[in-house]
């Protein structure tokens, strides 16, 4: 899986492409953690665009950002989910912590 | 009834779990399933191999072993292990339950399976390993 970073008002954009599995979740949480720190920011948005598939194990990798952030008062977003992925958040209860929002720049305004 | 099978053997690495959804999925693709379909198995497939490699070997190596056999339009695939096996199989499979929340996983794994899939079994005993059994039947055929 490769990952794009970019940075606006103080949110962090990443910006996902590839297959979000076990094998990739390490990685991906790696990079993610080290960004967030390097960068000091409590505000995450995972940009799905470019994700094809995901299974549980990108749940995992949600939620553990989502409470890594949560002691910062911080908050996650995700954007443009496919429809099987977006059936795996809604059979997790993701919804219930963070929001979809159809572009990156929609997700920037309400965050 | 069209009859076929297929067996697939392949060490726990977690490189082979795409490899594993990709093997289903080409092998399913014979029934003419929908984009949904497909990607429904392909999910499934991923939580079990995760399930054999994470849980059932605890990320040493053994040998997974995938069968998938059609009939008709029904598809039904076995993803067995011989790891350490599942101690309470009725846990295992409540949504949310983890016996490994150190590594970020969600405890959804079973429930994926079960969502997407017609019918889950789960065979497994202690010290021998785990087969897990679900099918799917194709209804665009």
């Amino acid at each position: 899986m490769q990952l794009k970073f970019n940075v606006e008002d103080g949110c962090l954009i990443v910006e996902m492409h590839g297959e979000l599995d076990h094998h990739s979740a390490e990685g991906v949480r790696i990079k993610v953690d080290n960004k967030i720190e390097e960068l000091g920011v409590n505000k995450l948005i995972f940009d799905f665009t470019g994700v094809n598939f995901m299974d549980s194990s990108g749940i995992g990798v949600i939620i553990g950002r989502y409470k890594k952030l949560k002691d910062y008062d911080g908050k996650v977003a995700v954007v443009n989910l496919k429809p099987q992925i977006k059936k795996i958040f809604e059979l997790s209860g993701l919804f219930k912590i963070l929001n979809e929002y159809k572009t990156v720049q929609e997700a920037l305004l309400s965050l | 009834m069209f009859k076929n099978e297929m067996k697939l053997e392949f060490p726990s690495k977690s490189v082979n779990e795409s490899f594993a959804r990709v093997v289903v999925a080409a092998f399913a693709s014979q029934l003419d399933p929908t984009l949904e379909e497909l990607s429904d198995v392909k999910t499934a497939v991923s939580e079990a191999v995760t399930n054999a490699i994470i849980h059932g070997y605890e990320n040493t190596e053994g040998i997974v072993t995938l069968r998938c056999y059609i009939e008709g339009n029904k598809l039904t695939i076995e993803v067995e292990d011989n790891g350490k096996g599942i101690e309470n199989v009725e846990l295992a499979r409540q949504p949310l339950y983890t016996s490994r929340p150190e590594l970020e996983r969600s405890g959804m794994g079973f429930t994926v399976m079960e969502t997407f899939m017609d019918s889950l079994e789960v065979y497994s005993e202690v010290g021998k390993g785990t087969k897990v059994v679900m099918t799917k039947t194709f209804k665009s055929v």
